[in-house]
């Protein structure tokens, strides 16, 4: 599993670093970054999807791998 | 140093008379609403008291209400809607954003009178980074520990024994936290938040009046900043205040209507919003007794449960006016028509949310838009965030039981912000 954060849509909202600290961060305004190269680990699957259903802008994309 | 000319008396009153003559004003229509799809109106008491089964009549019937009051208001209550008309920046300016019966001229466009939540784009996006570093999460946490000291100052110094056990949480707790905090923020003396209330008062409570009275219940808000701001200009500190004053666009200092629009929306948008949610979150709690014992047991569930009073509870609605004509769903909009935008509705669009009309703590799920949507996201979501967990953790941890001392005794504020103006709760 892959996360990413379309800039375009983000406004800053910090669900997803609220609820995935590990894999989200903040830039110095506040939108969200993935931390690292976006790869999740599997422990973290589901903060990851928390992340993307919570966010209120739908920015969050998780890309699940077959 | 001497007086920073942008900040003068003179300056400022040639302003005021022009804008005046600029802007546009409508009927006054007051008095109780005859029928919620075609004569609503938001300053209306039983709007104030419960406007959630208006506002789920209207999605099932309407979906988007209209009235004549305010020369002409349409409002959305489908969370589709409300979100299209957020992130249409084109078609919907927020050169005004708390509807009256006065419409600023579009002149004033994209900056309004308190930039950004009053700016279109591209201004709006250059005001606005003048302040993002200030509230981002980790900025905002500098405040944390401050703020829990606060409210716990506050408990202490209630006096349950001559009060009978009952204390106004909205009057004497969550009123303080936020009016602490933006004091501190924006450099205003603390014992000046004393004044504060009636500004937001006069601000927020006053959409009906005549334009002209409107006017002057403003004016002492206006006021008191143009002073602080002086002050500021003679004696600059590490505060929002000096670091608007200094600030440029462009390559200019900022215009003095900027600066002080800028401080009259922290400290209004500040207080206001922070104190309706603390307080409505209590006013749940407090009727809710096995969501309070629940929290209690279990404070690690807060965040979940916080928002999901952010949720049900959204203080907020906002305000759009109609650049041109336009088709929209089924109803033709005129352009200058305001647009009551109710994130409350929203959040309560069964088409969005499951159960959405209960209460669900530990609603894990929970994409609501509590502090909007698109690019005007509230500047202080993490600031309001911040204030009320603090808020409700000092208080479950001091006052894990509580419940209404009087239902009926609970009022609640009139307008744009939704919260308790009145909570009497009993303690113990």
């Amino acid at each position: 599993m892959k996360v990413q954060i379309d800039p375009g849509r983000c406004q800053g909202h910090g669900r997803c670093y609220d609820l995935a600290p590990e894999l989200f961060g903040a830039d110095d305004e506040g939108y969200g970054v993935v931390l690292g190269d976006g790869l999740v680990p599997s422990a973290q699957e589901q903060e990851a999807r928390l992340a993307a259903a919570n966010c209120p802008e739908s920015a969050v994309i998780v890309v699940e791998e077959s | 140093m001497s007086i920073d000319e942008r900040f003068s008396q003179e300056t400022r009153e040639e302003r005021n008379a022009r804008e005046a003559e600029t802007g546009t004003l409508s009927e006054v229509i007051t008095g109780p609403v005859s029928d919620w799809a075609t004569d609503f109106s938001h300053a209306d008491p039983a709007w104030a008291a419960d406007p959630f089964p208006i506002q789920d009549d209207l999605r099932q019937r309407c979906p988007i209400a209209h009235t004549e009051r305010f020369g002409g208001v349409w409002l959305p209550t489908k969370y589709d809607d409300v979100a299209s008309i957020a992130y249409d920046t084109d078609r919907f300016s927020s050169r005004a954003i708390v509807i009256s019966n006065f419409r600023p001229s579009p002149d004033v466009a994209p900056v309004g009178a308190t930039p950004p939540i009053s700016s279109d784009p591209p201004f709006h996006h250059d005001a606005r980074k003048l302040l993002l570093p200030a509230f981002t999460k980790t900025a905002i946490s500098r405040h944390t520990e401050s703020t829990r000291a606060f409210c716990h100052s506050l408990i202490d110094a209630f006096d349950l024994s001559s009060s009978g056990g009952v204390v106004d949480a909205a009057q004497d707790y969550a009123k303080y936290i936020p009016m602490r905090v933006m004091a501190d923020m924006l450099g205003l003396p603390p014992e000046d938040t004393a004044l504060f209330a009636q500004f937001v008062e006069d601000v927020i409570g006053t959409v009906d009046l005549p334009p002209e009275e409107r006017g002057d219940r403003i004016a002492p808000l206006f006021d008191y900043l143009y002073d602080a701001v002086r002050d500021h200009v003679e004696n600059p500190r590490d505060d929002l205040t000096t670091h608007l004053i200094n600030a440029e666009l462009y390559g200019q200092k900022l215009a003095p209507e900027h600066v002080v629009g800028t401080i009259v929306l922290l400290l209004i948008a500040g207080i206001d919003t922070t104190w309706s949610a603390i307080g409505a979150s209590l006013w749940h709690l407090a009727g809710h007794p096995a969501d309070r014992e629940r929290l209690v047991a279990a404070p690690e569930t807060l965040p979940t449960a916080m928002e999901e009073f952010l949720r049900a509870y959204a203080p907020v609605t906002m305000a759009r006016l109609v650049k041109q004509d336009v088709r929209f769903g089924d109803v033709d909009m005129k352009a200058e028509d305001w647009i009551l935008l109710s994130f409350p509705a929203a959040n309560r669009d069964p088409a969005h949310f499951d159960r959405a009309d209960e209460v669900v703590i530990d609603r894990e799920v929970n994409r609501h838009a509590a502090f909007g949507l698109g690019i005007h996201r509230c500047l202080g979501s993490h600031l309001a965030r911040m204030e009320l967990r603090v808020a409700l953790e000092v208080w479950l941890s001091r006052i894990p039981s509580f419940t209404l001392a009087d239902p009926a005794a609970v009022t609640w504020s009139t307008g744009q912000i939704r919260g308790p103006r009145a909570l009497p709760l009993r303690i113990g």
